[in-house]
C-alpha cells in the first residue's frame, strides 16, 4: 500500500477538522475538530517518517499528543468555567473584549 | 539702600563730587515714602484709623530730608553743587555694570522740593477729601509708592535706575486712576493711561539699548561724555527715542489722549500726579539729557513741533470741554507743551522749562484742588454748565483758585506771568523761520489759555446759579471745604501769586540751575522784547474779555449748544481716539484675528487633520475585530494558507 493514502487520509482528516472549527458554534465539538487537525498531522509525521525512514517525525508526534493532551484539559476547562458564568457553551457568545 | 558715598568717576562733562553731610543720607528721601506704603500696604485693615497720617508723615519726612540737602546745596560753591551718592552696585552682568546711585544736583533738588512739598500738601488735603471712602488707606499706600518712584526717577544717576522710577510713577498712577475700579469706565481710563504709557516706554528702553552699544554704558556720566563725540545720526535717533518716552509719560502729542480719561482719578490724584508732577516727567527727561539733545538739532527741532502742536492742541481742547477736571487736564497738556517747546530750544529754553514746570506745578496742583473742593461741595459734579455762582458760596475756594486761575494766564507780576513769558520771549530767539512760527504759536496759545480758564473760572465761580439736583434729587447747598482742604489749597495759592517772582528776581532760578545744565548766552529775540510782552498782556486782556462777555455777563445755557464744527470736535478731543482707534486699534485687531483665524486653519488644522486621519483609518480597521473567535481561526487558516502558498511558489 501506498504512503500516499496515508498523505491522503492526513489532508482529508485535517480538512474535517478545520471545518468543524470553522463552522461549528458549539465549543465543544470546536475543540474536537482541533483535536481532528491534530492528529492528522502526527499521522503526516508519522508517513513521513516512514517514508524517510528514521524516527525524528514519531518523536514529533509524540510531543504532539502530550501537547494536545495538555491543550484538550485547559480547553476544556476554559469552556467549563465559561459555561458555568454564561450558561452556553456558543464560541460566538464569549467576545466580551469587543468593543 | 543702605548705602556709603563713594566718589563717581569725575567726567568731561559734569564733575560729581561725593555727597556729605545731610546729602548722604538722601536715601532717605526714597526709603521713607516706600516704608510708608509697605507699612500701609502690609498691615491692611488694622492701620485704617492711623495710616492716613502715617502717609502725611511719610511724605512730609522725605520733605524735610529734601530741604536739608538744598539748605547744604545752597552753601556749597556753585562748581561743587552737582553731587553723587553712591548707593550699590546693582547689576553687575559682563561688561555692563550698573551701580544705583543718586544725582544730587540743582535740577534734581528743584524736582525733589516741588514733588515733596506739593505732594505733602496734597496728601494733606486727601486726608479730609478722602474721608468717607473705606479704602483711604489703600489710597495713601499708592500715594507714598508715587512719591517713592517720583523721587527715584529725578534723583537716579542712570537711565536704568530712572527707568525704574518712571515704570514705578507709571504703576501708582495706574493703580489711582483705577482706583475706583468698580466702575468700568474708570477701570478702562487707567488701563489706557498703562497701555499708551507703555509706547513710550518702549522709546525708552530702545534709547536705553542704543546707548549701551554705542558707549557702553548707560549711567548719565558715561553717556553725556560719550555724546561729546558721537556722530548727529546716533544722537538724534536716540534723541527722538528719548521724546517718544518723554511723550509717553507727559501725554505729548501722539500719545496726548491717556490724561484726558486719566481724569477718572481722585481729584487729588489729578492734581499730584497728572498735573504737578508726573506728568512733567518728560520734560525732566528732556532737559536731563541735553548733552544728547544739544548734539542732534533734528531731534531738537522736532521737541519744540511735538511741544508747539500740544500746546494749540490742549488749549483748543480745553476751550471746548464742559467736565471741569477735563478742562483742567488739558490745560495741563498745554501747559507741557509749553515746557517742551521751552525744552527743545536748547541751552536757551531748559531754565526757563524748569521754571515753568515749577510754577505750573503750583498752580495747577492748586485749581485742581480747588475743583475737588468744587465737586466736594457740589456732590461729586463736574459739568461747569450746571455751576455757576459758586464764587459766593466758598470764599476761600474762590480765592485761591482765582489765584491760580490769574497765575496760568499770565496776570502782570503772578507766577505764570514770569515763566510763560520767558518762554514766549525764548521761542522769538534764533534765525530764518523758527523764531516766526514758534514765537507766534506760544504768544497767540497765551490768548487761548486766558480764554479757556476764564471760561472755566467764570462758569464755575460767576454767573446764575444753575445748579443739578444731587444724585437723591435734593437742593444743592455749597459750602466751604474743612480747613485740612483748605490750608494746602491756600498755600498753594500764596506759591501761585509769589513764586514766579521769587524765582525770577535777580534771575536766582537760572543761575541756581547753571552747575546742572550748564550756562545759556543771552540771546535777543526777532522782536523787542517789550513789544512781545505787550501782545502777552494785550491777547491775554482779549481772552479774558472775550470769555467774560460770554459766560459771565450773558447767561450760559445748561445744555451744551450745538456748536461749530471746531467746537464738536473739540468736544471729542479732536478725534484722537477714534484716529488712534482707526489706525491702530482696529488693525491690530484685525492683525490678531487673522493670526488667530491661520492658528486654527492651518496650524490646527494640519494637528487635528493628522489625528483625524489616525484615528479614521483605526476606526476602520477595528472592524476586523469582530469578537468572533470563528473568523479569527479562518483568518489564521487562510493566512497560513497563504504563507505556505507563497514559500512553495518563491521555491519554484
Amino acid at each position: 500500500m501506498s504512503l500516499v493514502n496515508y498523505l491522503v487520509l492526513s489532508g482529508i482528516l485535517f480538512s474535517i477538522g478545520a471545518v468543524a472549527v470553522l463552522l461549528r458554534r458549539n465549543s465543544i465539538i470546536a475543540l474536537m475538530g482541533v483535536e481532528l487537525m491534530l492528529n492528522a498531522a502526527n499521522l503526516m509525521l508519522i508517513t513521513f517518517a516512514r517514508w524517510h525512514g528514521n524516527l525524528h517525525g514519531e518523536v514529533f508526534a509524540f510531543f504532539v499528543m502530550l501537547v494536545a493532551a495538555a491543550e484538550v484539559v485547559i480547553g476544556l476547562a476554559i469552556v467549563v468555567s465559561i459555561f458555568r458564568t454564561r450558561r452556553s457553551a456558543s464560541i460566538d457568545d464569549v467576545n466580551l473584549l469587543k468593543n | 539702600m543702605l548705602g556709603t558715598p563713594a566718589l563717581t568717576v569725575p567726567t568731561a562733562v559734569v564733575d560729581a563730587t561725593a555727597a556729605g553731610g545731610a546729602a548722604s543720607y538722601a536715601w532717605l528721601m526714597v526709603a521713607l515714602p516706600l516704608l510708608g506704603a509697605a507699612v500701609l500696604l502690609l498691615t491692611g485693615r488694622r492701620s485704617d484709623r492711623w495710616g492716613h497720617w502715617l502717609g502725611v508723615l511719610a511724605s512730609g519726612g522725605a520733605f524735610v530730608v529734601g530741604l536739608l540737602v538744598v539748605l547744604q546745596m545752597v552753601g556749597l560753591d556753585p562748581a561743587d553743587r552737582v553731587m553723587g551718592l553712591h548707593l550699590f552696585t546693582w547689576l553687575p552682568v559682563g561688561e555692563l555694570t550698573v551701580d544705583a546711585g543718586m544725582r544730587l544736583d540743582p535740577l534734581s533738588m528743584s524736582f525733589v522740593m516741588l514733588v515733596t512739598f506739593v505732594g505733602t500738601l496734597i496728601h494733606v488735603y486727601s486726608v479730609a477729601y478722602m474721608e468717607h471712602d473705606v479704602d483711604r488707606r489703600r489710597f495713601f499706600a499708592y500715594l507714598n509708592l508715587f512719591v517713592a518712584a517720583m523721587l527715584i526717577l529725578v534723583l537716579a544717576d542712570s537711565y536704568v535706575l530712572l527707568f525704574v522710577g518712571w515704570e514705578g510713577v507709571g504703576l501708582a498712577s495706574y493703580l489711582l486712576i483705577g482706583f475706583w475700579n468698580y466702575r468700568t469706565d474708570y477701570a478702562v481710563a487707567a488701563k489706557k493711561a498703562f497701555v499708551m504709557n507703555r509706547v513710550g516706554d518702549v522709546g525708552l528702553l530702545l534709547a536705553m539699548m542704543a546707548m549701551f552699544a554705542a558707549f557702553g554704558a548707560v549711567d548719565f556720566d558715561a553717556v553725556f561724555a560719550g555724546a561729546a563725540g558721537a556722530s548727529q545720526g546716533l544722537l538724534t535717533a536716540i534723541g527722538l527715542l528719548l521724546l517718544l518716552a518723554a511723550c509717553g509719560k507727559s501725554a505729548q502729542f501722539p500719545l496726548q489722549a491717556w490724561l484726558g480719561d486719566a481724569m477718572a482719578g481722585p481729584t487729588p490724584v489729578s492734581a499730584l500726579i497728572h498735573a504737578a508732577t508726573m506728568v512733567t516727567a518728560g520734560v525732566y527727561l528732556v532737559v536731563r539729557s541735553a548733552p544728547v539733545f544739544d548734539g542732534a538739532p533734528t531731534a531738537q527741532l522736532v521737541v519744540v513741533i511735538v511741544g508747539a502742536i500740544t500746546l494749540v492742541f490742549g488749549a483748543v481742547v480745553g476751550m471746548a470741554k464742559d467736565d471741569i477736571k477735563k478742562v483742567l487736564a488739558a490745560s495741563t497738556m498745554s501747559q507741557i507743551g509749553y515746557m517742551m517747546l521751552a525744552a527743545g530750544l536748547g541751552p536757551v529754553g531748559y531754565a526757563f522749562a524748569i521754571l515753568h514746570l515749577i510754577t505750573h506745578g503750583f498752580f495747577k496742583a492748586g485749581m485742581f484742588l480747588g475743583a475737588g473742593s468744587v465737586m466736594h461741595a457740589m456732590d461729586d459734579q463736574v459739568d461747569m454748565r450746571r455751576f455757576g455762582g459758586l464764587g459766593r458760596h466758598m470764599k476761600v475756594t474762590w480765592l485761591t483758585f482765582g489765584a491760580g486761575w490769574l497765575a496760568i494766564i499770565g496776570f502782570p507780576g503772578l507766577s505764570g506771568f514770569w515763566s510763560k513769558d520767558l518762554i514766549i520771549e525764548a521761542a522769538f530767539v534764533g534765525e530764518g523761520w523758527r523764531p516766526w512760527v514758534f514765537g507766534t504759536v506760544a504768544l497767540l496759545a497765551a490768548g487761548l489759555t486766558a480764554f479757556y480758564m476764564s471760561r472755566l473760572f467764570f462758569m464755575t465761580f460767576h454767573g446764575k446759579e444753575r445748579w443739578a439736583p444731587t444724585s437723591e434729587g435734593k437742593k444743592q447747598h455749597p459750602h466751604e471745604a474743612p480747613a485740612l482742604m483748605t490750608v494746602p489749597m491756600v498755600i498753594l495759592a500764596i506759591g501761585s501769586v509769589g513764586l514766579g517772582f521769587a524765582l525770577t528776581a535777580g534771575d536766582t532760578f537760572v543761575t541756581w540751575l547753571e552747575p546742572a545744565i550748564g550756562h545759556a548766552e543771552h540771546h535777543e529775540p526777532v522782536l523787542p522784547i517789550p513789544a512781545i510782552m505787550g501782545a502777552t498782556i494785550a491777547l491775554m486782556a482779549l481772552g479774558v474779555f472775550l470769555a467774560w462777555r460770554q459766560y459771565a455777563a450773558s447767561t450760559v445755557p445748561v445744555e451744551a449748544p450745538r456748536g461749530s464744527v471746531l467746537t464738536r470736535a473739540a468736544r471729542r478731543d479732536l478725534y484722537q481716539d477714534a484716529v488712534n482707534e482707526g489706525v491702530f486699534m482696529r488693525p491690530g485687531q484685525y492683525l490678531t484675528r487673522g493670526l488667530v483665524y491661520a492658528d486654527s486653519a492651518v496650524v490646527d488644522g494640519a494637528v487635528m487633520g493628522l489625528a483625524r486621519g489616525t484615528s479614521g483609518t483605526g476606526g476602520w480597521i477595528r472592524r476586523l475585530q469582530t469578537g468572533y473567535i470563528r473568523s479569527y481561526a479562518a483568518i489564521m487558516l487562510v493566512g497560513v494558507v497563504v504563507a505556505l502558498a507563497v514559500v512553495l511558489a518563491s521555491r519554484g
